[in-house]
């Protein structure tokens, strides 16, 4: 009855999603509420399990916090140290936005190039990586898409072939971070992975793979790009990278911050303090430094995101209380035989193919207590699982316009500019470069860790 | 005329509201805009017309493109959006015109001079001028209509907080079967005039 009842509410919440009837955090709020009233409540009669699925506890040990050398314990349910640090981040994204210190580097990048097309294009592709490893790609393709569009008018060429790439370029970078995609976050919180850890693992598969990828988009739109750079431009035009400076003090200010906590997030495993923990930090101190537009940056924080998130976990834990996903984790044991190269494969092309259609936040929240459970049963390594999948999630998104955040901001921003981006175009360079990468990663962790 | 009017005409397929709508701009001397505005928009943003014609006025497709925040990839809502800037565009410029459907008038219901009429038909006389039109057969026609009207309803529905052919969301809802195209016509400007000299 339980396990019904979590499938329903999950598959319920699901359609309603791609419904887009309501908003999304309304969706897994409200599905999250019914898994404690009806599935724990109703069918379970257990107390215990809405007060781990809450998991609110969990924000007043002192582990949530700073992690003294030994391993905290996983955690399920909902995932307050995630939720935290993407608040943490988003504050300090939007003051790094409003000081124009997004734009400033595109422009400064682009005019470092001299404004040719294919260095540009090049350039760009690894900002675009390099950026998203610490950023949410949303901002990341936000702010490169619009430069990028701009900058098309002004040199004459056409931004389609680089925002696609750019898209590419900011899942692949999202994957080589603990704090680069959601799902990483989820990943790395729910299994007490730090960020080197990922930069170590996941980082050199996006690392290896970017190189592909460059070489990929060089192919497929070098000529196009290259035949569009032959014409007359007037330079003098192009707007100079310091204009989009705002506020010189705020830009500072906000750089150093943002400097601070890439060190922060790159040490957190030698200091101990927790992405919860940095998460605060980098709000507060950005709070704090901008005086009266405080609760202007306030306001702009995306808080549904947060509460979507908050509603997903809700659910998700509906289905690991109920013990519905240790039976698909036995499934996925059963046909691989305890093979551990199958389960990888498996792993990571499923969640690539399921990623590609729908958001893969909620997938790989669903697949992280399938993986765990996987583990456990077939003894098999949890990190060699994870990092399947975190790349089959991550990169999986980028194969279909809808398949991640980045993907519908980047095609949304073109297509207001009137470069309208369907799925074919979309799909003819993605697809393959998704198929390319994907495999270059299971072979990766084939060769490392099986 | 120093006061800009706004006349927002919705309609069912078949119901001839697309004729009233040019009759009722002819005789009021006001531009009208239907498809027509695609043309300039596509000059705007440098798009193929056929390409915009082809999504426009249309449903998103509801597995195929995706929301993010204020973002969203469905080729039907960005064209319809770039077609309510450029109904707002021109409604801010002062001018007066007929529009013909595109949600014109929950787009521009702060207007002041914003005119709402809904046309409808009954089902025989639709499927009668359905056959005529386009040389179908009764079933072919039946079809049609209730094709298109079930993507307009989904298209007003998605981008107004109204329901489309509610009364409650119009100035003036009438059947064009019970006059013709020509008497509803007449009926619709005297409303207007009416409503003019009340403004």
């Amino acid at each position: 009855m339980a396990q019904v009842l979590a499938v329903i509410i999950f598959v319920a919440m699901f359609v309603l999603i791609v419904s887009e009837k309501l908003e999304r955090h309304i969706i897994t709020l409200g599905c999250g509420l019914l898994t404690l009233l009806l599935v724990f409540g109703l069918a379970m009669h257990s107390m215990s399990a809405v007060i781990e699925t809450l998991n609110l506890h969990s924000i007043i040990t002192p582990s949530f916090w700073y992690a003294s050398g030994s391993e905290g314990e996983s955690t399920s349910g909902i995932n307050w140290a995630t939720i935290i640090f993407i608040f943490g981040m988003m504050v300090m994204v939007e003051g790094m936005a409003k000081a124009g210190f997004f734009r400033w580097l595109c422009m400064k990048l682009a005019k470092m190039v001299n404004y040719k097309p294919i260095p540009l294009f090049i350039t760009f592709m690894i900002m675009s990586s390099l950026l998203a490893m610490f950023i949410d790609s949303i901002t990341v393709i936000l702010f490169l898409a619009a430069v990028t569009i701009e900058l098309a008018k002004l040199l004459k060429f056409n931004p389609v072939p680089m925002i696609l790439s750019e898209i590419f370029c900011a899942n692949l970078g999202g994957s080589a971070t603990m704090c680069g995609d959601p799902p990483n976050i989820i990943i790395g919180t729910s299994f007490e992975y730090s960020f080197a850890d990922f930069l170590t693992n996941t980082g050199v598969i996006a690392a290896i793979s970017l190189i592909f990828v460059i070489i990929y988009f060089y192919l497929v739109y070098g000529k196009q790009i290259a035949a569009d750079s032959s014409k007359d431009i007037d330079f003098s035009t192009i707007p100079e990278p310091k204009d989009a400076i705002t506020n010189k003090k705020d830009f500072i200010i906000s750089s150093i911050i943002f400097g601070c906590a890439v060190v922060l997030l790159v040490t957190h495993a030698q200091t101990g303090l927790t992405v919860a923990f940095i998460g605060t930090v980098v709000a507060i101190v950005t709070l704090v430094t901008s005086g009266k537009s405080a609760l202007e940056l306030l306001k702009k924080v995306d808080f549904k995101t947060l509460l979507f998130f908050i509603g997903l976990f809700a659910v998700v834990g509906g289905l690991e209380q109920t013990g519905i996903l240790e039976k698909i984790a036995a499934f996925i044991g059963d046909i691989s035989g305890g093979n551990l190269k199958l389960m990888v494969a498996i792993i990571i092309w499923i969640s690539a193919i399921a990623s590609a259609f729908v958001d893969n936040i909620p997938f790989a929240a669903t697949m992280i207590p399938i993986v765990r459970s996987l583990a456990a049963t077939q003894g098999v390594d949890l990190e060699t699982l994870a990092w399947a999948l975190s790349m089959g999630t991550d990169i999986g998104g980028s194969a279909t316009p809808i398949g991640a955040s980045a993907n519908v901001v980047g095609t949304s921003v073109a297509a207001k500019n009137g470069y309208i981006i369907g799925w074919g175009k979309y799909c003819k360079s993605a697809a393959p470069a998704t198929i390319i990468v994907i495999t270059i990663s299971m072979i990766i962790i084939f060769i490392r860790y099986c | 005329m120093d006061k800009q009017v706004i006349i927002a005409i919705g309609r069912e397929y078949g119901s001839a509201g697309h004729e009233i709508a040019e009759k009722v701009a002819k005789d009021l001397g006001f531009k009208l805009y239907d498809r027509n505005m695609l043309d300039d928009i596509a000059k705007d943003k440098d798009i193929h017309v056929e390409y915009l014609e082809k999504y426009e006025e249309k449903p998103r497709r509801i597995f195929s493109s995706r929301k993010v925040g204020a973002y969203t990839n469905s080729i039907e809502e960005i064209i319809a959006e770039m077609q309510f800037d450029y109904l707002r565009e021109k409604a801010d410029s002062g001018e007066s015109f007929v529009i013909v459907g595109r949600c014109a008038e929950s787009v521009l219901k702060d207007k002041e001079g914003l005119i709402s009429i809904f046309i409808l038909g009954n089902s025989d006389v639709k499927i009668k001028r359905i056959m005529d039109k386009y040389h179908l057969n009764e079933a072919d026609a039946i079809a049609k209509i209730k094709r298109h009207d079930k993507h307009r309803r989904q298209y007003h529905n998605r981008h107004s907080a109204g329901k489309w052919g509610d009364s409650r969301l119009y100035d003036l809802c009438i059947n064009s079967s019970k006059l013709g195209p020509d008497k509803t016509a007449i009926i619709i400007k005297d409303f207007i005039k009416e409503r003019i000299n009340a403004m």
